[in-house]
């Protein structure tokens, strides 16, 4: 019976490369470090049009002439560029044959969490049935979508299907040059998702990269792009609650979005990437440029994060209100433990008039680790009658930590205004006793204190993502204080 | 004897505080714990909940047959003792409801009981708002955030009602309560009694014990218990104030 199963299982496994751009790659890597040359590998390997190999090699180009930054206030070990491989074809994950192999500590964070036992097999990458379910999940999905005219594939398959909207909209946001990173990611990028709502269109479902089942392979330099056209509205979730390990140390991910008049995107996303051991020893990082335009009057972004996972996380979710009368969002609740390193934060660049901001930031620092909040708001000239709100809260759990806010604020016009508000406060050992009395474990009450203070943030996310959330925060601080 | 406590040292930061308790409480009694201030009062309170910076230097406090001072802050809540917070504390973000539900559900799991159902949970607090007289919309606010001095004790009585303790102490619950409030308080309590519980009414003025008629009344005097009688004793008290105390002491 189990040997059965097993063999029907390989063959859907074998199958599923049918469903991905990955059916006409053969398993190779290309040869460590980083030339024109591997550009090239890359680009032909991917079989992509003329223009994607340009752009990869513009980046490259301009990569070598950039330094890596050093302004954010983190501690980063020097990363050797030409000791990495920057192209693996998309391999299975190996599989194991029951839970019994997993690793017991990964099993019980799973049942903390929730997450049930058909998901934790398919997370450990044990192979299960739900292989086969969320093949045809997906298949019913994509049918549901494209009725919409909504476009929801990886970044690979939109190359070689949509290449023009590619072509018009990759860069737009986020620039080859913009940065280090940003450069890297350009040059190299692996795949991602693509995303795109016609005119018009409200997308009926919030969509996830979970219903994109290569995207697990795609972590390193992922590249997304949603674009919302006039009047759309999507609600993107990405990320995973579930511990998320990865042989790569070095994440250089770019996100674009293109909201243009009255459309609205709303991103959210879990980030839980290995943060390395208890005593900072291995860990990713996570080093991601994301940023959206309001291209049109009236159009909205929102980004939400709850970041626990990475050693060192770099990152500026960032809104550019063009259009008049935009709207710009970010929320984020960002925990350190242990020697985990944050420098995270948002940009809001008000350029058209009317447009509006609000910041609102959780970071929760324990152990002893570092979390830094680094926000700008510009507000040009012609930014006339614009508005910022920032909010940005420090919660410090034991007294080897640290938790820094460098706000940077710039208002070129005089009908603006830009209020920002700061606190800084520790758990107290009166709540803590107070929760006790009432029969509240420290632990349980530590959760619970902490969920009670990113909550502006958490509600934020979509229904389901919200209850993990709270559950993984919890998690993340489980022996952090007594 | 659900209570037992006998020649209970304690001190903060090597101060002693405490210098020789003793204090037995059976099932269906009220006693009140007047005094000066200063005097230890919160700090007997204290104690028997298990808060750590008060050091237990001598002593033994036996509940239910168990000794209390080995047993955690949340094992002791777990058992029925509930303490009544002189100045309950702020969690922001944090519902009453989401609160009370947790340390419920906590409470039923040591005791080997299913949670509540979200329909069982919510008609339970409806039940017990009523009985405390407090307004609805008071359990969606954060845990006494921005509450009026009233209204955090009357969360206090609230939360009572909900855990239903064996052994309720209430430390000062009536200090800076108007007489509308103090009345609430005192009801809740009253309603609350029953044979099989015990409360330990801690105050310091004799006001709260026109509402709360107590079984036993005790003063508290420099870290002792200096007399012990039934509830004339705070009318007593009353009219020749904690002076007739402290001269009879010296």
């Amino acid at each position: 019976m189990e040997s059965d199963s097993n063999n029907i299982l390989h063959e859907v496994t074998k199958q599923e490369y049918k469903y991905g751009f990955v059916t006409d790659i053969d398993t190779e890597f290309a040869p460590r470090g980083l030339t024109e040359d591997t550009i090239r590998f890359i680009s032909a390997k991917k079989n992509e049009p003329e223009f994607m190999l340009e752009f990869r090699l513009k980046a490259f180009r301009h990569w070598l002439t950039m330094k890596q930054p050093d302004w954010a206030h983190l501690t980063i070990e020097p990363i050797d560029f030409q000791d990495i491989i920057y192209y693996a074809a998309p391999k299975k994950k190996k599989e194991l044959s029951g839970l019994d192999q997993v690793d017991p500590e990964l099993l019980a964070t799973f049942n903390k969490l929730g997450i049930s036992l058909e998901e934790q097999k398919k997370l450990a990458g044990v192979a299960v049935d739900a292989v086969i379910d969320s093949v045809s999940v997906k298949t019913t999905f994509s049918e549901t979508l494209s009725k919409y005219g909504i476009i929801f594939c990886s970044f690979s398959e939109a190359v070689q299907k949509h290449p023009d909207l590619v072509k018009q909209y990759m860069g737009s946001v986020v620039p080859y040059s913009d940065n280090f990173f940003a450069a890297l990611n350009s040059a190299v990028f692996s795949d991602g998702s693509f995303c795109f709502i016609p005119k018009g269109v409200r997308c009926p479902v919030d969509l996830s990269t979970y219903f994109r089942i290569n995207a697990a392979n795609t972590g390193q330099f992922e590249r997304t792009l949603i674009v919302a056209e006039e009047g759309a509205y999507v609600s993107y979730m990405e990320g995973c609650t579930a511990p998320q390990r990865d042989e790569n140390q070095l994440h250089a991910a770019i996100v674009e979005i293109v909201a243009l008049k009255d459309a609205e995107v709303k991103y959210s996303t879990v980030q839980n990437w290995y943060p390395g051991d208890k005593e900072g020893k291995g860990g990713i990082y996570n080093f991601v440029t994301k940023r959206g335009i309001c291209k049109g009057s009236n159009a909205k972004i929102s980004w939400t994060q709850v970041e626990t996972g990475s050693a060192i996380t770099w990152k500026y979710p960032s809104c550019i209100l063009l259009g008049d009368n935009s709207i710009g969002e970010f929320y984020s609740v960002a925990v350190t433990n242990n020697h985990q390193q944050a420098d995270t934060g948002t940009k809001m660049q008000h350029l058209g008039k009317n447009t509006r901001s609000t910041i609102i930031s959780k970071g929760i620092s324990a152990g002893k680790s570092n979390n830094s909040y680094r926000g700008l708001v510009r507000i040009a000239k012609n930014a006339v009658n614009s508005r910022n709100y920032s909010q940005c809260d420090s919660l410090l759990l034991g007294s080897a930590c640290g938790a820094h806010t460098f706000p940077y604020i710039q208002v070129e016009n005089k009908s603006s205004i830009v209020e920002h508000e700061a606190t800084t406060s520790k758990i107290s050992e009166d709540q803590l006793f107070y929760c006790q009395q009432r029969g509240i474990d420290m632990e349980s009450a530590i959760g619970l204190i902490v969920n009670g203070y990113a909550k502006e943030v958490l509600r934020q996310l979509p229904m389901e993502f919200a209850v993990e959330a709270q559950k993984l925060l919890s998690i993340s601080l489980e022996g952090s204080v007594g | 004897m659900l209570l037992s406590i006998n020649d209970l040292h304690a001190s903060i930061a090597d101060k002693e505080i405490l210098k020789g308790v003793h204090l037995e409480v059976n099932k269906g009694e009220v006693h009140a714990i007047m005094g000066p201030n200063g005097t230890g009062k919160s700090t007997l309170a204290s104690v028997i909940a298990g808060r750590e910076v008060f050091e237990v230097t001598h002593g033994e406090i036996t509940y239910q047959g168990k000794n209390l001072l080995k047993m955690a802050v949340e094992e002791r809540a777990r058992e029925g003792i509930f303490l009544g917070f002189q100045y309950p504390v702020e969690i922001p973000g944090v519902s009453i409801t989401n609160f009370m539900r947790t340390a419920v559900n906590e409470i039923r799991k040591y005791k080997g009981l299913d949670p509540l159902s979200g329909i069982d949970f919510m008609r339970l607090m409806e039940e017990k708002k009523k009985l405390v007289e407090i307004t609805s919309n008071l359990t969606n606010r954060s845990v006494n955030e921005g509450f009026s001095g009233g209204e955090k004790k009357k969360n206090e009585i609230f939360q009572m009602a909900m855990l239903e303790p064996t052994l309720a102490i209430l430390d000062e619950t009536d200090s800076g309560l108007d007489i509308d409030a103090l009345r609430i308080v005192a009801n809740g309590v009253n309603k609350l009694r029953r044979p099989d519980n015990a409360f330990v009414v801690i105050t310091h003025y004799q006001r709260l014990l026109d509402y709360i008629v107590p079984d036993f009344v005790h003063v508290l005097f420099e870290g002792r218990i200096v007399k012990s009688g039934g509830k004339e004793l705070a009318l007593e008290l009353e009219e020749k104030g904690y002076d007739w105390i402290k001269k009879a002491q010296e």
